[in-house]
């Protein structure tokens, strides 16, 4: 009898191991890049080409990088994996700014807390910081400056954010400045940088200035009033920064502001609103995607203005009807040779985005899937 | 490939069970008979139900390794459970592609909801009071049934212990602890008393203490990272009081009280240098819920229940840190309901029902949070009517409702939602189309909707007001074949296979905005889903004291996205939806001792709806093997358990990173008196 129950058992662990070994997987391995040949080789390219960072949606770990080289018309998307197959869980959640100085990329990546510092050629690490909640990057003089939402975390008594100096050849923080709540984006003209406060962690009690930080010793130095949740900063050649304010998604719509630095007042306000904007040479290249709780829609306008005279120009950057199949405009990026004006769409942020590619009289010359949620851009020369 | 495997084993048992035939044809025990004749008994009601019914009762459930009503259901098939991970984690299930918010859970007949997010954490039930687990696609095949029953597009019904006094007993009790990994440590007591022959009460109270910390393991093939997972602690109490009686006139009634009181940590996903997370949340259940059950005539049935439930959530992020603090927001849900069902029988074969339930739902957010800002507490009426009849004859049984569904909602200051009027249609068979009572065929239509919820209507960073209700219309037709052998090995076998089509319009579905933290609901998305579900059990008696029950389900699913051909992800399988998936469980029985193994499968899946590599999930299947020895000390019956779970140590996600457990222990031991 006690056979027999032996024979039953075996036959069940038999069948155990069948099961466990007829359910597969495949082996692990890095995400590999993806190219695709997008456009003709142009060898002589004075920009040789940009990098794309895609956000990839919160908890998702899916912020990627894809690099268009113009040279060789590859369009290689997702290059993080495969070129730093080493890194744990790769690029990481939310990519939120990208930035190129000297020969160093600069990948804000803002859930996971963290700076990564790669070769600019070859997309390889060269270092990582760890900067909590860390919003933006911008370059000065050999320094790095990267805003964050707070400055102190898990400190109740303290809701402001800094903006950390980070020296580019040692890689290390130097210096920390606190600003106002959740800073965003950033501009330094002369010796001075400007960053936007939004106070997005409080509506309605939002921030509506601009701190203003003096390099030299690292020190806040005033505060200009502009409007409630700012969010972009941008600095024009002719010492003018362009301050966007988001509103607060209800009556108070968004808005474009201009101070004039030597001031340091607000000098000109526009009554329409700005998501998000690029400056090239004498052009601002601008769109508002707005979202009202009141009427529960969305409102996307292309526009741009000439940043001399501070006027808006009645010309569009595209001019086909493309616009017509944006549904969510995220970033935006103007070619400083060619003048081509490169848009995303990051449709329902949770699959792949396109990036756009307009001439300089808004036609259309191609279009590319991207990642989840395009939207920072940074060029290679 | 789960079909091949489950067929592998078949055979495999048929074989084996074969070879000890010779030795097998004693006959049966008495107390065995009885088994397999309750068995049977209780197979029937799956045989019959004119709706797909899966359920786990009694001995079967008691011996299965699951900590939570959760982990039961995985062994359903057309379930998708969604496991954040831990003893703590979040743990929804959805049934047929239709998302959990379309599945409504019953405990003790009236429904466990949650009008802020419309979700039940099912990973809050614990098994130790819960009698059966029953889950019905469509709606339980009944039509005197209060009008909620009809209101879900499936539905699982929990139902708590009822007592089995001995004679000249008037307790019934268990004291049971558990301990095992993940510093686990779970204490509970159940006790039921007799007041008087038509009166007895219920207490059933447990602790659970977990540090929830478990290695996890992520690897590409070149990097390879072991860390342990943080913040996953839970400390939880639940009590549940109850009294059920009979009155002289044989009408039945009952009360229950229950409270759930829990402080855990929120686990983050684990995404690229950062592991650890600080939210906290705290929730504690309330609710008091009473039913009468009266039959006043061979022609009138009346049912009636109500019931009162607060819930109040209260969660910390220390990682935001606002003008008045750390980010801390408290949220109250109060809910009223009233349930009348009546059922009138016109002749021997025609009854028609009439149910009406009235809901008020109410969100209370409290001053000085986050969360306050432009939210203004909203109040929710729903009044719900079913109109129902049922034709039965001794080899048909047809069953059609209509749901009509009045919803009324007042906010304050801002623009409310619209009110909702919908009458939904329901037609269900059931039928034996030859002599032999073994085989029936069935099916059904259900047209039903799932309203927004509280968050996706009015919560300031998230919720739209213009939001519409999500559709789904369900078809399935089906069989079910069951045999009681005798003077056989094979004792007994059930199977039930459906084939269905459910259509889902207007999905709402949730798109983060232009701002972190600010999310958008929309209706958006169509979704095609067709699939079969294959359930079998067997019972073997391969000698005369041992006794093998085995199980098997399997899901075969295409469940994809037709909301718009120009998308990249059209006609692509939805995300976390296998196309197959399935469990085996084999279940021994040698005298004093008890041994289970349950293997359960999930296919390869994709976290977001667009296919590509950074969005695969691999297949993960897991191996659970327990043991237990029941023996008989001093008049108590002593019930030691050991538990395995995840046997090979896979390393798998449900959620994308959210990891899981690997090789897990448990250890219960109990003593009934």
């Amino acid at each position: 009898m006690m056979k027999k129950i032996s024979y039953t058992i075996k036959c069940l662990l038999f069948g155990c191991l069948i099961l466990t070994y007829s359910a597969c997987r495949k082996a692990a391995q890095p995400i590999p890049e993806q190219d695709k040949a997008l456009l003709p080789p142009d060898p002589t390219s004075v920009v040789k080409g940009f990098y794309l960072l895609n956000e990839g949606n919160m908890n998702m770990n899916k912020a990627s990088l894809d690099y268009l080289d113009y040279t060789t018309g590859q369009y290689r998307r997702d290059i993080y994996n495969q070129t730093n197959p080493d890194v744990t869980k790769g690029l990481g959640d939310v990519g939120n700014d990208i930035g190129i100085y000297g020969s160093k990329m600069y990948v804000v990546v803002n859930v996971s807390n963290k700076l990564e510092i790669l070769n600019a050629h070859t997309g390889k690490r060269i270092s990582l910081i760890t900067i909590a909640n860390c919003r933006y990057v911008t370059f000065h003089n050999g320094k790095a400056y990267v805003s964050a939402y707070l400055g102190k975390v898990g400190d109740p008594n303290a809701p402001n954010g800094a903006v950390d100096e980070i020296d580019t050849a040692s890689l290390q923080i130097t210096r920390t400045v606190t600003v106002g709540r959740q800073p965003e984006e950033m501009a330094i003209v002369g010796e001075k940088l400007y960053v936007a406060n939004s106070g997005g962690y409080s509506p309605p009690n939002y921030e509506r200035t601009v701190s203003v930080i003096d390099i030299a010793t690292f020190k806040e130095l005033k505060r200009i009033d502009v409007a409630i949740n700012l969010d972009r900063v941008k600095a024009d050649k002719y010492g003018d920064i362009y301050v966007t304010s988001r509103g607060d998604y209800y009556k108070i719509p968004s808005k474009l502001f201009v101070i004039d630095t030597q001031t340091d007042m607000v000098k000109k306000e526009f009554d329409f609103g700005v998501s998000n904007l690029w400056i090239d040479d004498d052009t601002a290249y601008m769109y508002s995607f707005e979202f009202s709780y009141i009427t529960g829609k969305n409102t996307t306008t292309y526009s741009m203005l000439n940043v001399k005279d501070e006027t808006v120009l009645d010309r569009k950057f595209i001019t086909d009807g493309t616009d017509s199949q944006i549904k969510v405009p995220y970033g935006i990026a103007v070619n400083p040779v060619t003048k081509d004006v490169l848009v995303t769409d990051a449709k329902d942020y949770v699959s792949p985005g396109t990036l756009y590619c307009f001439d300089p009289n808004g036609k259309k010359k191609w279009s590319v899937t991207a990642g989840d949620i395009p939207a920072h851009f940074a060029f290679t020369y | 490939m789960v079909a091949i495997q489950g067929a592998l084993c078949g055979n495999l048992q048929a074989q084996s069970a074969d070879t000890v035939r010779s030795a097998s044809k004693d006959t049966l025990k008495n107390h065995h008979l009885k088994e397999v004749a309750i068995r049977a008994g209780r197979i029937s009601s799956r045989n019959t139900s004119a709706t797909p019914l899966q359920i786990l009762k009694g001995a079967e459930l008691e011996k299965l390794n699951s900590f939570s009503v959760a982990d039961a259901i995985r062994f359903f098939s057309g379930v998708q459970l969604k496991d954040y991970g831990g003893i703590g984690g979040l743990k929804t299930i959805n049934v047929r592609s239709l998302g959990s918010n379309h599945l409504a859970v019953f405990y003790d007949g009236v429904e466990f909801g949650n009008s802020q997010n419309g979700q039940v954490d099912l990973g809050k039930f614990s098994l130790d009071n819960i009698e059966e687990i029953a889950l019905y696609n469509a709606q339980k095949g009944t039509i005197f049934q209060p009008a909620k029953g009809f209101s879900a597009g499936s539905a699982i019904y929990l139902t708590s212990r009822h007592p089995n006094f001995e004679p000249g007993s008037n307790s019934i009790g268990k004291i049971s602890l558990k301990t095992g990994s993940s510093g686990l440590i779970n204490p509970s007591f159940f006790w039921q008393y007799k007041l008087s022959d038509n009166v007895y009460s219920t207490v059933s109270t447990e602790i659970i203490h977990a540090n929830g910390r478990y290695k996890f393991t992520y690897t590409n093939g070149v990097y390879d990272t072991t860390a342990v997972r943080q913040n996953g602690d839970i400390t939880a109490q639940r009590v549940e009081l109850g009294l059920n009686g009979k009155l002289r006139d044989s009408s039945k009634w009952a009360v229950k009280g229950y409270l759930y009181n829990s402080d855990r940590g929120l686990p983050a996903a684990i995404v690229s240098n950062k592991f650890d997370s600080n939210e906290r949340l705290w929730d504690r259940d309330i609710f008091v819920q009473s039913s009468y059950n009266k039959k006043f005539s061979d022609q009138y049935s009346l049912m009636m229940s109500a019931k009162y439930a607060n819930t109040y959530s209260h969660y910390v992020n220390p990682d935001i840190t606002t003008t008045t603090g750390l980010l801390n927001d408290r949220y109250y849900e109060d809910e009223l309901y009233f349930s009348v069902a009546n059922k009138y029988r016109i002749n021997p074969f025609w009854d028609v029902d009439l149910s009406a339930d009235y809901q008020w739902n109410t969100l209370h957010i409290t001053e000085n949070d986050s969360a306050k800002y432009r939210f203004v507490p909203p109040v929710r009426n729903t009044l719900l009517t079913a109109l129902a009849t049922e034709l039965h004859f001794k080899r048909l049984n047809i069953q059609a409702n209509v749901l009509g569904t009045f919803v009324k909602d007042k906010v304050p200051i801002l623009s409310n939602a619209d009110n909702t009027t919908e009458y939904t249609p329901a037609v269900l068979f059931s039928w034996q189309p030859t002599d032999n009572p073994d085989f029936r065929l069935r099916g059904f239509y259900k047209s039903i909707f799932r309203l927004p919820t509280f968050n996706d209507l009015y919560y300031t960073f998230v919720g739209y007001a213009a939001v519409k209700p999500e559709f789904n219309k369900q078809y399935d037709v089906g069989f079910t074949y069951n045999k009681t052998l005798h003077q056989q090995t094979l004792v007994y076998f059930a199977v039930q296979t459906d084939v269905y089509y459910n259509h889902v319009r207007d999905k709402i579905v949730a798109v983060p905005g232009a701002d972190l933290g600010r999310w958008s609901i929309i209706n958006l998305g169509k979704v095609h889903i067709q699939g079969i579900d294959v359930n079998a059990q067997a019972t073997w008696q391969v000698l005369q004291d041992v006794f093998i029950n085995t199980g098997i389900a399997y899901t075969h699913q295409k469940s994809v996205d037709v909301t718009n051909p120009n998308d990249l992800f059209y006609n692509q399988q939805i995300a976390y939806t296998p196309v197959n998936n399935g469990s085996v469980l084999i279940g021994g029985e040698w005298r004093k001792w008890y041994f289970t193994y349950s293997y359960i499968y999930t296919g390869e899946r994709y976290s977001q709806k667009y296919h590509e590599v950074s969005n695969y999930l691999p297949p993960w299947y897991t191996h659970d093997a327990g043991f237990t020895y029941t023996t008989n000390y001093n008049k108590h019956k002593l019930k030691l358990t050991a538990e395995i779970n995840n046997l090979l140590n896979q390393t798998y996600d449900v959620i994308f990173n959210f990891p899981l457990p690997g090789r897990n222990y448990r250890f219960t031991i109990s003593s009934t008196f």
